[in-house]
């Protein structure tokens, strides 16, 4: 067991799956010899070489169509999109080459290749280089849609992300980068589409994902703490496929739920989940599901701003507090 | 081909008899002319629903390019496609049935005219986003340089292609990396229905790779002899250089597709191009002027073929609808 950072835990599930598989290549702007942009991937380059670990030119496109490329033709390729806000800049690979070529070849064509990128606010970086893009990927079919909270569940979920057969968007949160966590020592492998109780609780559910996962677990602490209420916390991790088995499970079980979701709030994932619980467990609620977003505003950079627009404990705590005691 | 040529088969189109290559280059190029010919008139009569794009006139690209691949080699196109995947030697069967929309499709009714593929003929398709092929087949490279293979891809994009961003970004990763791609601009004078002067500063399509260092090379994509001249250097290039960019002056004799009444251009200067620099026309005098083949032999191709493309229409036809149960699989792989 060590404690690692969640930025080493991306090295160490990159390096896990390309020691174990030689058709795992990993490619992408400044990951080689710099070491990634967020110093997630050093070291990666002198373990495993330059035919394997490639820098590429600022190209997003020529990279996921490289990417694409080599996965039709049995490679594994791990392609990174350095900020999440770029994956727009390539967004016809997303949207329309990658999630499709299994379905519209018969199964003919696979694509089993990873897209990570660092998403998520808190750092000043403003409207282009800070958002939360889940719902930008969850809407093709084709796609599968992971994002880890933690340094185990980077390694884990790298590794599932890595052998499925299908195409992972893998979203780290910059703002999580220099968290730190327990990894057991040795091989780790989870499983996509699984959720996590990562707190029990009775009173209410709180769904979170990313950096949403730390400021939930906090709230709840306050909110036993400060006001005897009971709430438990589901890491999401997986959106797509979705574990709709243990979120429904802790909606029967408290009765009340609330998303924690950093993306603006028009059709964000929250949205999804809420409508999935309205149709599966509408008679297991006590009240109203209740979403807590961005507003509906582009990201500002100014701290003070920023901290205004993305949930704080204070918000969550204060939103569930009033909803459970009016 | 449903008949897998002589020299094909052989994997040996270099060194095959120079009147065999050309006469599976004549039955070749007829195949797509009649398949297509019988594609339209499906389409006229309702059988065949979508986009269908039609590749007559343009038959000496696809057919002379493949007489310079081998086994393993890699083609990918835009969704100009039924030509390529007869050139590849897919069975006009099962493409036939695909764009009828039919469960013995080649994609099971899933794909559709832009959309299909054979891995196992080599053929990555068929792709509906203008230019996007570009960069999936220099990734196709990217995966034979890694594994060390020395095969090549084919990458084939059109005039209007060529004005794409993500072509130039491939462009220049193709080069830096040394990447085994033939890129081939099928320059038919039309993106849509823009004529390459009202669309791109520079006309001289193959000096588009220049600037990434990358060699390129004006063919006459009319002639199929030509075509396949160029091909075979441009492909040993690729095996042991780089990429290289083969720009293949040719014509399409149809719309853009077929719902395209092609207004933008005259009567007559199709017609110039149908009389005066019919590929099939050129290579079918060529043959009769070596002596190579008689009357009575081209006769022969033309019944043989004829009969194929008239078999697969009526296969694709008469073929089952696909079953409403294939519409949930091949999304994710079955667990």
């Amino acid at each position: 067991m060590a404690e690692l950072t969640y930025r080493d835990a991306v090295a160490r599930g990159i390096a896990q799956e390309m020691a174990r598989d030689e058709d795992v290549v990993f490619l992408g702007e400044d990951i080689a010899k710099a070491g990634g942009v967020f110093k997630a991937t050093v070291g990666l380059l002198e373990q495993f070489g330059p035919l394997r670990v490639r820098d590429t030119p600022i190209s997003e496109q020529a990279i996921l169509g490289a990417a694409m490329g080599a996965a039709m033709t049995g490679l594994k390729p791990i392609a990174e999109i350095m900020f999440a806000d770029f994956l727009a800049v390539c967004y016809d690979y997303v949207a329309n080459e990658i999630p499709k070529a299994r379905y519209m070849t018969n199964g003919q064509v696979k694509c089993p290749l990873v897209i990570r990128f660092g998403g998520g606010g808190g750092l000043r970086f403003g409207a282009q280089h800070s958002q939360c893009v889940e719902n930008w990927c969850m809407q093709f079919p084709g796609l599968k849609v992971v994002s880890p909270s933690s340094p185990v569940d980077v390694v884990g979920l790298m590794a599932a992300a890595v052998r499925d057969p299908d195409p992972v968007m893998f979203m780290e949160h910059k703002g999580l980068y220099a968290t730190k966590g327990e990894v057991p020592d040795g091989e780790i492998v989870d499983t996509l589409g699984t959720a996590k109780i990562l707190r029990q609780g009775t009173d209410c559910t709180i769904i979170a994902l990313g950096m949403m996962v730390h400021r939930a677990l906090a709230a709840a602490e306050r909110l036993a703490a400060e006001f005897g209420i009971s709430a438990e916390v589901v890491d999401v991790r997986s959106l797509v496929p979705i574990d709709t088995q243990t979120i429904l499970g802790s909606v029967a079980k408290t009765g009340r739920v609330f998303t924690v979701e950093e993306n603006p709030r028009v059709l964000g994932w929250g949205a999804e989940i809420v409508s999935i619980i309205a149709d599966e467990a509408f008679y297991d609620l006590d009240g109203p599901p209740i979403r807590i977003t961005s507003p509906h505003i582009p990201l500002p950079a100014a701290d003070l701003l920023e901290d205004m627009v993305i949930p704080s404990v204070d918000r969550v705590v204060e939103t569930i507090r009033r909803a459970l005691t009016s | 081909m449903a008949r897998q040529t002589q020299a094909r088969k052989n994997g040996a189109a270099k060194t095959a008899p120079r009147n065999d290559i050309l006469l599976d280059a004549y039955r070749d190029m007829l195949m797509i002319r009649r398949f297509e010919e019988r594609a339209g008139q499906l389409y006229g009569m309702g059988l065949i629903g979508g986009f269908c794009h039609l590749y007559i006139g343009q038959e000496a690209i696809a057919v002379g390019m493949q007489q310079a691949a081998r086994p393993g080699d890699q083609i990918i196109t835009a969704y100009r496609d039924h030509g390529h995947m007869l050139a590849a030697g897919i069975d006009p069967k099962v493409v036939m049935a695909e764009l009828t929309g039919r469960s013995a499709g080649i994609s099971r009714g899933k794909g559709g005219s832009m959309h299909m593929f054979s891995v196992e003929k080599g053929f990555f398709g068929g792709h509906g986003i203008v230019g996007a092929q570009v960069s999936l087949g220099t990734g196709l490279g990217f995966s034979n340089k890694y594994n060390d293979n020395g095969n090549v891809s084919f990458t084939y994009c059109g005039d209007g292609a060529i004005n794409q961003g993500q072509v130039y970004e491939s462009f220049n990763m193709a080069e830096l990396w040394k990447l085994p791609v033939v890129y081939v601009i099928e320059n038919n004078q039309y993106a849509m229905g823009t004529s390459v002067e009202r669309s791109s500063s520079e006309v001289e399509l193959y000096k588009r790779g220049l600037s990434f260092n990358i060699p390129g090379e004006q063919v006459d994509g009319m002639d199929v002899v030509a075509v396949r001249e160029a091909a075979i250097k441009a492909v040993e290039h690729a095996r042991t250089k780089g990429p290289i960019i083969l720009e293949m002056k040719t014509y399409r004799y149809r719309g853009h597709s077929m719902s395209d009444p092609a207004k933008y251009r005259s009567r007559d200067e199709v017609d110039e191009v149908r009389t005066k620099r019919d590929p099939i026309d050129h290579l079918k005098a060529l043959l009769e002027k070596e002596g190579m083949a008689d009357e009575a032999s081209l006769k022969e191709i033309d019944t043989e073929v004829k009969r194929i493309v008239a078999e697969a229409a009526e296969f694709a036809r008469t073929a089952p609808e696909p079953d409403p149960a294939e519409l949930y699989t091949d999304v994710y792989l079955e667990a």
